[in-house]
């Protein structure tokens, strides 16, 4: 089955006036229809500048220096200004953390729906209408002519996500990239669209990529798990697998930092150090400062080694399986 | 030490020398102001003594050998006065008063503005509406009046040009310190406790300085033309302290019969120096308005 | 037996917007002018005793910022008070002054909180001169104390705080609190806007710092599973008011609120067994805006268990055995 996404070997780099920042720096990933792949990352990762990317919106001073990206088989990479307007939107969509970003704040929500609808399609009036209907019914929108002539500050958050989502599926897109669409919303709302979003993607068969820092939600959104470090994928397998029996070093340290699960009042296991700076990272493994178990192999960057079973991790240590 | 490492000053310095324009203009704005101040040192004759001047050598092209016995670089005005002295005589009255209006209207607007902002309620609104109705009236009418009533002189110009301009920059400190005032800083230092004075005169008001400072470079250029406009129409300083809008004024009535230069350098040397401070205004204001966002 | 150190009684706080000069006049001419008022905290009576960590939570518009700024001294509250060892933590009258130093905060944005003009070991002697904890002479070593304290190198002192990182300068915040010697520390959201890794670092210096100190803390987070690990009580709130309050170990084991129920669940879990992708339970309905709460029990909208009696009636705090309390009409204690 062809993938509905494909990235091989992305690298997008800064060229700012202080050096060169490879904010991502080699990434290799690959979605099937109508699954949904969690990027997990802390800030400094890459994985929100890999989102962009595979959407190609990236301005100076940064720019995609080598890669391709594949979305049903066609290379979004270099496409000229024209022929990426006709995939952005259509085939491919973006749903942003602020939904301030995607929506205009000063256009109603019926004008943004059919602005975005006539990029792509020329459509009568009442078919533009009737469409945008359909869109917000599906999101869930519990009342959506009303919603459809508000403006964005006259919905919460929630709402507003619900609009932004139901745009970027107005042209039954193949896939959703999703950069972090929940983490400005309150717990209580933030269950509604990850109940919506996951409805969404069985029922219309949408690829999803989930960029979160969250790991409680992508264990229980995501089929499959890419983690990255410093701009680059440092382990990546099926969501549970991943979860349960992390290879890498650092998705360990990850997974035991996070409070909750642990006993309370205990100290957790923390990750010493902090992010390293991505300008000037020194040569090897982006991760040998802060782990415990590196050594001289550690010098040369590791490249992903494959562990079976759709499991891979880039350590030339890696943890045992259970 | 990196440049991280410096204070926040000296990384506004070492980012400004990187623009060459902006460079440039700082440095004719040093040499002009630097003229001004050193003037006598450049200058052969004291356009102010009226009793150095010689009649005779009113109304001379550039390029003419006096009868003082030194050549008129810039030619005479029609008292007499060697052009070339007397626009760097001129350039240093108007670079002191514009300067010294502009430090006071600073300090004084600067610090009603940050006050009326913490102090908040019926205070605040007296004074920006106080601040407002003046910002309504047009600046030259509001410097005229005040000059006229006052009289002649450079005392006198002076607080007609700081009365007109104080409220720009009240208003520009109010704004600025009212978004500074929402910060989170500002309460944790509240909530220490500290002092209403520490707060607004040791945190609030350094972090409104950026807008204050762009204001204050742009009202120094005001003023140096403001007071040059009052002079043009005869009021602020005496006829025998020619500023360069006086210069300018005087050999107006000469434009037509081709003694150009009477008016003409003055007012040349007007521009680049208005211009040269803009264009460094222009680069602070670039300079300070990205780093607030982070 | 552990004595109250903080004791919030009655305590409510209301914003309402000034009515203009110009809604005045529109009033006066017969022009319907509406008077909007957020209860941003209804009716809280609670203490917090010597020693304890008591983690406070709720989403937005709960109220928990506004409630930790009045115990903090920050904020005077509408009616109520707040008293520190029996003492008002605020004057009552005239402009409202915070009257002691034994309550500090650790704010939220570690990026905002610091003076980005003022370095940082300026900013944490401030405070201590200020009162009088130490002298000028002594600054530079006293602050060197603290800095070692959290974690960080000394002679960072003479750095601005746009030289940190995100988890550094919550670590100077809390250094900067520490240094007046509080008994009562206020935590409003410090982990929130951190990293996983950096969040732990700076949890588990919490951890330390209040073994090593003695200290009580109310830790204010919209995180359960942060609350969890800190607390010793929990107090839920929703909008304005407490809705549970109890042991956190029996609270998240047991939660009597329906609130707290929905909130538990619908809270995603991060499961490391072979769990697997599971199903979202979300609560029910919009959040209400503070604006405009509904009457009764503010819950009874989202509310499965919901009567006519919770439309009209607003429910009290009531004991649910022995140290837990639940403010709901159905709700059994057992």
């Amino acid at each position: 089955m062809m993938a509905a996404l494909e990235v091989r070997g992305l690298k997008t780099h800064f060229f700012t006036r202080n050096g060169v920042v490879k904010a991502v720096d080699g990434v290799d990933l690959r979605i099937e229809p109508g699954r949904v792949l969690g990027l997990v990352g802390e800030s400094g990762s890459g994985k929100s500048v890999t989102g962009l990317s595979i959407l190609g919106l990236i301005d100076p001073p940064g720019r995609i220096v080598e890669g391709s990206v594949k979305l049903d088989g066609q290379e979004l990479v270099g496409l000229d200004r024209d022929a990426a307007r006709r995939v952005r939107g259509r085939k491919i969509a973006m749903i942003f953390q602020d939904p301030m970003m995607t929506l205009n704040p000063v256009l109603r929500v019926d004008t943004q729906m059919s602005m975005a609808l006539r990029a792509h399609e020329s459509l009568s009036k009442d078919s533009i209408r009737e469409r945008s209907l359909a869109a917000l019914g599906r999101v869930g929108l519990p009342a959506p002519e009303q919603c459809l002539t508000a403006y964005p500050h006259q919905l919460s958050g929630g709402m507003r996500q619900r609009v932004a989502i139901s745009i970027a599926l107005l042209h039954s897109p193949s896939v959703i990239v999703c950069d972090e669409p929940t983490t400005a919303l309150d717990v209580s709302i933030q269950g509604q669209i990850l109940q919506e979003m996951q409805r969404l993607g069985a029922e219309l068969g949408v690829a999803l990529v989930w960029i979160t820092h969250d790991l409680a939600v992508v264990s229980s959104l995501a089929h499959d798990i890419a983690v990255m470090y410093a701009g680059r994928i440092v382990e990546h397998g099926p969501t549970e697998d991943v979860l349960a029996h992390p290879r890498h070093h650092y998705t360990r340290g990850l997974l035991d930092s996070v409070p909750g699960e642990g006993t309370p009042g205990e100290k957790l296991a923390q990750i010493p150090g902090s992010i390293p700076a991505l300008i000037d990272l020194p040569p090897g493994c982006a991760f040998k400062a802060r782990c415990g178990r590196a050594d001289g192999a550690c010098e040369t960057m590791p490249e992903i080694a494959d562990l079976g079973q759709g499991r891979g991790a880039r350590c030339v240590h890696p943890l045992e399986a259970a | 030490m990196t440049r991280r490492d410096a204070s926040p000053f000296i990384r506004f310095c070492s980012e400004f020398a990187e623009n060459r324009l902006a460079l440039f203009a700082f440095s004719v704005v040093v040499i002009i102001v630097g003229a001004a101040i050193l003037a006598p040192l450049f200058t052969p004759q004291d356009p102010y003594d009226i009793g150095k001047l010689i009649l005779g050598d009113a109304r001379r092209p550039p390029g003419y050998v006096g009868r003082g016995g030194y050549v008129h670089l810039l030619g005479t005005d029609a008292q007499g006065r060697d052009l070339w002295s007397a626009i760097l005589y001129g350039l240093r009255i108007s670079v002191q008063i514009g300067l010294t209006a502009g430090a006071v209207a600073f300090v004084v607007g600067g610090a009603l503005g940050v006050v009326a902002a913490f102090a908040g309620g019926r205070i605040e609104a007296l004074i920006m509406r106080f601040v407002d109705l003046q910002l309504s009236f047009p600046t030259i009418l509001l410097a005229l009046v005040i000059s006229a009533i006052l009289g002649q002189g450079k005392w006198q110009l002076t607080v007609a040009l700081v009365a007109s301009q104080y409220a720009y920059f009240a208003r520009t400190a109010h704004g600025a310190a009212v978004a500074e005032r929402a910060k989170e800083y500002v309460e944790a230092a509240l909530s220490t406790p500290l002092s209403s004075g520490v707060v607004v005169f040791r945190h609030i008001l350094p972090n409104c300085m950026p807008p204050l400072i762009v204001v204050a470079t742009v009202q120094i250029a005001n003023a140096i033309s403001l007071e040059a406009t009052l002079s043009f129409l005869g009021l602020g300083l005496p006829v025998t302290h020619p500023s360069l809008g006086m210069l300018i004024a005087n050999g107006f009535q000469y434009m037509l019969s081709g003694r150009y230069w009477i008016s003409i350098y003055p007012g040349i040397a007007l521009i680049m120096l208005i211009l040269a401070i803009n264009l460094v205004s222009d680069q602070v204001r670039d300079q300070l308005n990205p780093r607030l966002q982070r | 037996m552990s004595t109250a150190l903080l004791e919030l009684d009655g305590v409510s706080r209301r914003f309402s917007r000034r009515i203009s000069l110009g809604d005045r006049i529109a009033a006066k001419l017969g022009a319907k002018v509406e008077r909007r008022e957020v209860r941003a905290v209804e009716d809280v009576s609670l203490s917090v005793l010597r020693g304890e960590t008591l983690g406070l939570v709720g989403e937005s518009g709960c109220g928990k910022s506004t409630l930790g700024r009045i115990a903090a001294g920050i904020l005077p509250p509408t009616t109520g008070t707040a008293r520190l060892d029996g003492m008002p933590v605020m004057s009552e009258t005239g402009r409202h002054q915070k009257l002691t130093t034994r309550v500090q905060t650790v704010f939220q944005d570690p990026f905002a909180s610091l003076n980005p003009r003022r370095r940082i070991g300026d900013a944490i002697a401030e405070g201590p001169l200020a009162h009088g904890l130490v002298d000028r002479a002594g600054a530079n070593a006293y602050v060197a104390e603290q800095l070692s304290r959290v974690g960080l190198d000394p002679s960072y002192a003479s750095r601005f705080p746009h030289q940190f990182s995100g988890g550094q300068r919550q670590r100077v915040a809390i250094a900067r609190a520490l240094a007046m010697k509080p008994d009562l520390l206020i935590c409003d959201e410090p982990v929130a806007s951190l990293d996983v890794s950096i969040q732990a670092q700076v949890l588990n210096l919490f951890l330390d710092l209040r073994r090593a100190l003695n200290l009580t803390a109310i830790f204010i987070s919209h995180d359960l599973g942060v609350v969890r690990h800190l607390s010793d009580r929990v107090a839920i709130m929703y909008l304005g008011r407490i809705v549970e309050i109890g042991p956190a170990a029996e609270i998240y084991a047991s939660p009597k609120h329906p609130y707290t129920q929905a909130l538990l669940a619908s809270v995603p879990r991060l499961n490391r067994s072979h769990a697997g992708r599971s199903i979202f339970r979300p609560i029910a309905g919009e959040l209400p805006s503070p604006l405009a709460p509904p009457p009764g029990c503010h819950f009874h909208p989202r509310c499965a268990r919901a009567d006519a009696r919770c439309k009209v009636e607003a429910p009290v705090l009531r004991p649910m055995g022995d140290s837990r309390r639940a403010a709901c009409h159905y709700a059994e204690a057992g």
